[in-house]
């Protein structure tokens, strides 16, 4: 063929319907900021019924992700996901979606190789950056406290 | 015998005859265009079976099983067997043709494995090693997703140029022509294509990295033969979708070889893009298979397409290559079927 590498990486990008980017961030931002004014009421109700702060925001991460995980098993997160897109994955019902929807995947091969193994496919290297970053940020402070 | 004919085609001087064909298929593609056209439509997409990859196994034997029926023909009557799938190993053909008791072969050639079993198979007829044997191969959209990207209730957004793998499967029985020698279809010519990569890497992109496999075998064999697209009913691609679809018809026309007016694509036929949201179509062997299997091969029996250039593309990548950040060589391998 007549055509070079760098001619086709031309025409194949051409080619190539791009993602609708104003769309996109408008949705994640309808979707995400949904879930941020749902767990802000989650929040109000928990004061109301008299739960100190702390306790409060715990409650409303559990009712998140609870919920998050009810909607999965039941096959309906993802479609909503389908149009929230970042607005979807970005909080913490992402996070939950992403353990959930692995460990319904992988069951047909077992509870250990299956959903024990596979559990934090998704998850897994959010869990260890998170981890050593916070470990980064310790030190730091650490660092910046001798002085 | 076969004999070459340039230097990629092998011409089949005896016209290998096709005896039987079906095509089953799952509750998505049974609501597409063709739906109608289909031997079976399952609306339960895990056939009632405990894992996808049980599903699909089930696919591909009901596919030989219906095909075998329509040729009024038994197992013990076929001398092999070739098939292929897209999952590690094969498994929906070895486990789902396991109770068949066929000399069997497996293929892998990701989704051109149709045109490969076809054109295996019918060298294998030609040849007289077999005097009828299969060609059969599948997909599922569950299996496929769970080994190639994510979870099925993942809420992860799908690129506008992806491509909805086909819950699919096809088969299409051979029988040496003077043994059938009223059998309106018959294999006339295969090109085995050449592995071609263009660099791309998207693995949500897969039409744009088949592209030019299917060009430069489509090339390969209009020089060998020296034909041309219009001396076609029908040149149809595998699944190459609306980007490699338009790709490859630029790519041809950029070497003097137009095949706008009589080109189509498996992967474009399958579903309705629109309505069904695949964005951007259909793909997996089990969707070039189910398409041919059904109305293409029902269309040249009944006279409506005599010169058909069936031309299956694969992307022969793996999710490790693709991690590791390889770009996806291809394949395109052509079977010329003449009514």
């Amino acid at each position: 063929m007549t055509v070079s590498k760098a001619e086709y990486k031309k025409m194949a990008q051409k080619a190539s319907p791009a993602s609708t980017y104003a769309k996109d961030m408008l949705l994640a931002f309808v979707f995400g900021g949904g879930i941020c004014t749902l767990g802000q009421c989650f929040l109000d109700l928990y004061l109301y019924l008299k739960l100190d702060e702390k306790t409060a925001g715990a409650f409303v991460s559990i009712t998140l992700i609870a919920l998050t995980a009810v909607l999965t098993a039941a096959r309906v997160y993802d479609n909503i996901a389908k149009y929230g897109g970042a607005g979807m994955i970005v909080p913490i019902t992402g996070f939950a979606n992403s353990v959930v929807s692995p460990a319904m995947e992988f069951k047909s091969e077992g509870f250990v190789l299956g959903i024990g193994a596979k559990m934090f496919v998704i998850a897994g290297p959010v869990l260890v950056y998170s981890t050593a970053a916070s470990i980064l940020y310790g030190l730091i402070l650490w660092f910046f406290h001798l002085y | 015998m076969p004999s070459r004919v340039g230097k990629y085609t092998i011409q089949l001087q005896t016209n290998p005859a096709v005896l039987g064909y079906a095509a089953v298929v799952g509750k998505k593609e049974g609501e597409g265009p063709y739906g109608q056209a289909y031997d079976q439509c399952h609306a339960d997409t895990t056939l009632g079976e405990a894992s996808w990859e049980k599903a699909e196994s089930r696919l591909q034997n009901e596919a030989v099983h219906i095909a075998l029926h329509k040729a009024n023909l038994n197992n013990t009557d076929v001398n092999c067997i070739f098939a292929g799938d897209l999952l590690n190993q094969c498994i929906s053909s070895t486990f789902g043709l396991r109770s068949l008791d066929i000399p069997f072969l497996g293929q892998f050639g990701a989704c051109s494995t149709m045109a490969q079993t076809l054109a295996v198979a019918s060298l294998f007829v030609e040849s007289g090693a077999a005097v009828r044997a299969v060609a059969v191969t599948s997909s599922h959209f569950c299996s496929a997703e769970r080994q190639y990207r994510y979870p099925l209730e993942y809420g992860g957004q799908r690129s506008p140029t992806a491509q909805w793998t086909a819950t699919a499967a096809g088969s299409v029985i051979l029988g040496t022509r003077s043994q059938y020698p009223t059998a309106s279809i018959g294999l006339q010519a295969v090109t085995f294509g050449r592995i071609v990569d263009y660099g791309i890497k998207d693995a949500a992109n897969m039409g744009a990295a088949m592209a030019p496999a299917a060009a430069s075998t489509l090339i390969d064999y209009f020089n060998d033969t020296g034909t041309n697209p219009q001396d076609y009913d029908l040149v149809l691609t595998g699944d190459l979708g609306l980007v490699g679809s338009s790709l490859l018809d630029d790519l041809m026309q950029r070497e003097g070889k137009d095949i706008r007016s009589v080109h189509n694509d498996c992967g474009l036929m399958i579903y309705d893009r629109e309505k069904q949201d695949v964005h951007a179509g259909g793909s997996g062997c089990g969707c070039s298979a189910a398409i041919l299997c059904s109305t293409i091969l029902q269309q040249m029996d009944a006279g409506k397409l005599h010169k058909v250039l069936f031309l299956g593309t694969g992307a022969l990548m793996s999710p490790t290559s693709s991690q590791q950040g390889e770009s996806i060589p291809s394949v395109a391998h052509l079977v010329y079927l003449k009514s």
